[in-house]
C-alpha cells in the first residue's frame, strides 16, 4: 500500500465545498484583522513618525508604496506556486486561487507605480524615470497583464488557468532576468542611476520602520482576506449547477 | 507514452531498411522540417510580408523624425531591433493555430518523438522562413537609416543571436494562445516582458560599438540566454501544446 505524504488536512480543504466554507468563516476575521493593522500602521507612519530630515514629509508615501512594492513580488510567487500545483496535480482549488491571485497582484502592482510616480515627482521631479526599479515593476505589471488576459481569452475557464499558470510560472523565470539585465542597460547608458531610497538598505529611524513593517503585515492580511473571498466568488462560479453549490444557495434562501 | 500510434511523417519504407515502425527522432525532425519549408515555399507570396513590412516602417522613420542623417544614424540600432521584434509578431500568432486546427498537433502529441523535440524543429523551420528573409535586408534596411557600416556587423550579430531567442519564447506564447479563442494583441502583451532582456542586451551591444566600446559582453549574454532557452523552450511549449490540445 503506498502511503501519502500529504496530510489529510490537505485533501479536506483542497475539496471547494469544504474550502468555501472554510473561507466563508476565516475570511471576516482576517479583513477585520487587515483593518486594525492598517489603522494602527497607518497612525503610526503618518502621525507618530517624525519628519524625515530631508526629505520632509513627503516620504510618508513609504508607508503605502513600500508594503504595495513587496507585494506586488510576494503575490506573484505565490501566483506561480499555485499555478503549479495547478498544472502538475490539476488541482481545481489551486487553478481558482492562482488566477485569483493575478489582479489583485496587478493591483499592487499598480498601486506600487502610481505611489512612486507621486513620490517622484516632488523628489526627483519628474514623474517616471527609466530606473532598473521602476522598469521591472513595470514589466512586472505586464506579467500580471499577459495572465489576466490569456486567462480570459479562453471559454474553457479550466484550460485557461491551466495556460494562465504555465505563462505565470515562464514569467517567474524570467522575472530575475529582467531585474539584473534592466540594471545592467541602466549602468551602460547613464553614468549614474537615480538612487532609491531603499528603507531595507539605508539606515532607517525605528520609530519609521515599525509603521512600515506594521502597514506589510496590514497588507498581507488584506491580500490572504481578499483571496478568500476572491476563491469563494470563483469556486461558484466555475461550480456553478453542482450539487455543493444548489445545497448553498437553498441554505441561504431559506 | 502512447506507442505504436502512426508517426506524423510518412512511414518509412520497410521493404528497403530495417528500420523499427516507427522512424526515428532525426527522421521525423527531418520530415517535419521538410514538410515545413515546402509549405512555405508553395505561398513564398507570404515570406515577403514581414519583409515588406520591415522596409515601410523603417521608411516612417525618416518622414517623422526629420531627414537628418546624424540622428538617424544614432537611433538606427534600436530602430531596426524593435521593427524586428515587431515584424516577428504576426508570424508568431499562426505559428501552430493551423495545426491545431486540422488536428496535426494531436498527432504530435501521439507520435512516439518527443514532443519538445518537434516543437524545437518547428521553431527551426519558423526562424527560417520568416526571420532570415527579415535578416537578408538588414544592411539595406541599415543603409536606410545612415546605419555606420562599423556597426552593421555587430547588429547582425546581435540580431543573429537575438531573434532565434525571440523565435524560442514566442513559440511558448504562441502555443499558449493557440488554444484562446483570438490572441491578437494578447501576444503582444505576453512576449512584451519576455522580450525587454533580448531587446537590452541587443540593444547594449549596438550602443557599444557605436561609442566603440567592446561589444563582446551583451553579445555572451544573449548566447547564454539562447542556450537556456534552446534547453527550456520547447519543454514548455510542449507543456503549453498540451494544454492547447486537451479539451
Amino acid at each position: 500500500m503506498s502511503r501519502s505524504y500529504i496530510p489529510h488536512w490537505m485533501h479536506w480543504l483542497g475539496s471547494p465545498p469544504n474550502f468555501y466554507r472554510f473561507a466563508g468563516a476565516w475570511r471576516p476575521w482576517l479583513m477585520a484583522a487587515a483593518v486594525l493593522t492598517a489603522a494602527i500602521g497607518l497612525y503610526g507612519g503618518l502621525v507618530l513618525a517624525p519628519p524625515d530630515y530631508q526629505q520632509g514629509d513627503a516620504y510618508r508615501i513609504i508607508f503605502i508604496h513600500v508594503p504595495s512594492a513587496w507585494m506586488s513580488l510576494f503575490i506573484y510567487i505565490g501566483m506561480a506556486i499555485a499555478g503549479l500545483i495547478a498544472m502538475v496535480w490539476r488541482v481545481k482549488l489551486a487553478e481558482v486561487i492562482a488566477m485569483e491571485c493575478a489582479p489583485v497582484g496587478a493591483a499592487f502592482t499598480f498601486i506600487t507605480l502610481v505611489t512612486g510616480s507621486l513620490w517622484g515627482k516632488p523628489m526627483w521631479g519628474t514623474w517616471w524615470t527609466w530606473d532598473a526599479r521602476l522598469t521591472s515593476e513595470l514589466v512586472l505589471l505586464f506579467l500580471y497583464l499577459g495572465v489576466i488576459g490569456l486567462y480570459n481569452a479562453f471559454e474553457d475557464r479550466r484550460r485557461g488557468a491551466r495556460a494562465a499558470s504555465l505563462l505565470a510560472l515562464v514569467g517567474i523565470v524570467n522575472l530575475p532576468i529582467v531585474h539584473y539585465s534592466v540594471q545592467w542597460w541602466n549602468t551602460l547608458h547613464q553614468g549614474s542611476t537615480v538612487d532609491f531610497l531603499d528603507p531595507a538598505r539605508s539606515s532607517i529611524s525605528p520609530s519609521m520602520l515599525w509603521p512600515l513593517l506594521v502597514m506589510a503585515l496590514a497588507t498581507h492580511l488584506y491580500f490572504f482576506a481578499s483571496i478568500l473571498g476572491r476563491t469563494r466568488a470563483g469556486l461558484l462560479a466555475l461550480e456553478g449547477g453542482k450539487q455543493w453549490v444548489r445545497e448553498i444557495v437553498a441554505e441561504q434562501r431559506a | 507514452m502512447v506507442t505504436a500510434i502512426q508517426p506524423i511523417a510518412d512511414p518509412a519504407p520497410v521493404t528497403t531498411t530495417t528500420r523499427s515502425r516507427s522512424p526515428g527522432t532525426p527522421h521525423a525532425c527531418a520530415a517535419l522540417l521538410r514538410r515545413d519549408l515546402v509549405l512555405a515555399w508553395r505561398r513564398r507570396g507570404e515570406l515577403f510580408l514581414p519583409l515588406l513590412y520591415a522596409v515601410i516602417v523603417t521608411a516612417l522613420f525618416p518622414f517623422a523624425l526629420g531627414p537628418d542623417p546624424q540622428l538617424l544614424g544614432r537611433i538606427a540600432g534600436g530602430v531596426l531591433l524593435v521593427i524586428v521584434v515587431l515584424a516577428m509578431l504576426p508570424a508568431l500568432e499562426s505559428m501552430f493555430r493551423a495545426d491545431l486546427e486540422d488536428g496535426t498537433l494531436e498527432q504530435w502529441l501521439l507520435a512516439p518523438q518527443p514532443l519538445a523535440l518537434l516543437a524545437l524543429t518547428r521553431v527551426i523551420a519558423h526562424w527560417l522562413t520568416t526571420v532570415l528573409p527579415l535578416l537578408v535586408v538588414m544592411p539595406l534596411l541599415g543603409a536606410l537609416l545612415n546605419l555606420s557600416v562599423k556597426v552593421l556587423p555587430v547588429l547582425m550579430l546581435a540580431l543573429l543571436l537575438a531573434t532565434p531567442l525571440l523565435a524560442l519564447l514566442g513559440a511558448v506564447l504562441s502555443a499558449l494562445a493557440a488554444g484562446a479563442r483570438r490572441s491578437g494583441i494578447l501576444l503582444a502583451l505576453m512576449l512584451l516582458p519576455l522580450a525587454v532582456p533580448v531587446v537590452i542586451f541587443a540593444a547594449g551591444a549596438i550602443a557599444a560599438a557605436q561609442s566603440g566600446m567592446p561589444y563582446l559582453a551583451p553579445l555572451t549574454w544573449l548566447a547564454a540566454a539562447l542556450v537556456m532557452a534552446i534547453v527550456l523552450a520547447p519543454l514548455a511549449c510542449a507543456a503549453a501544446l498540451r494544454i492547447a490540445v486537451e479539451a
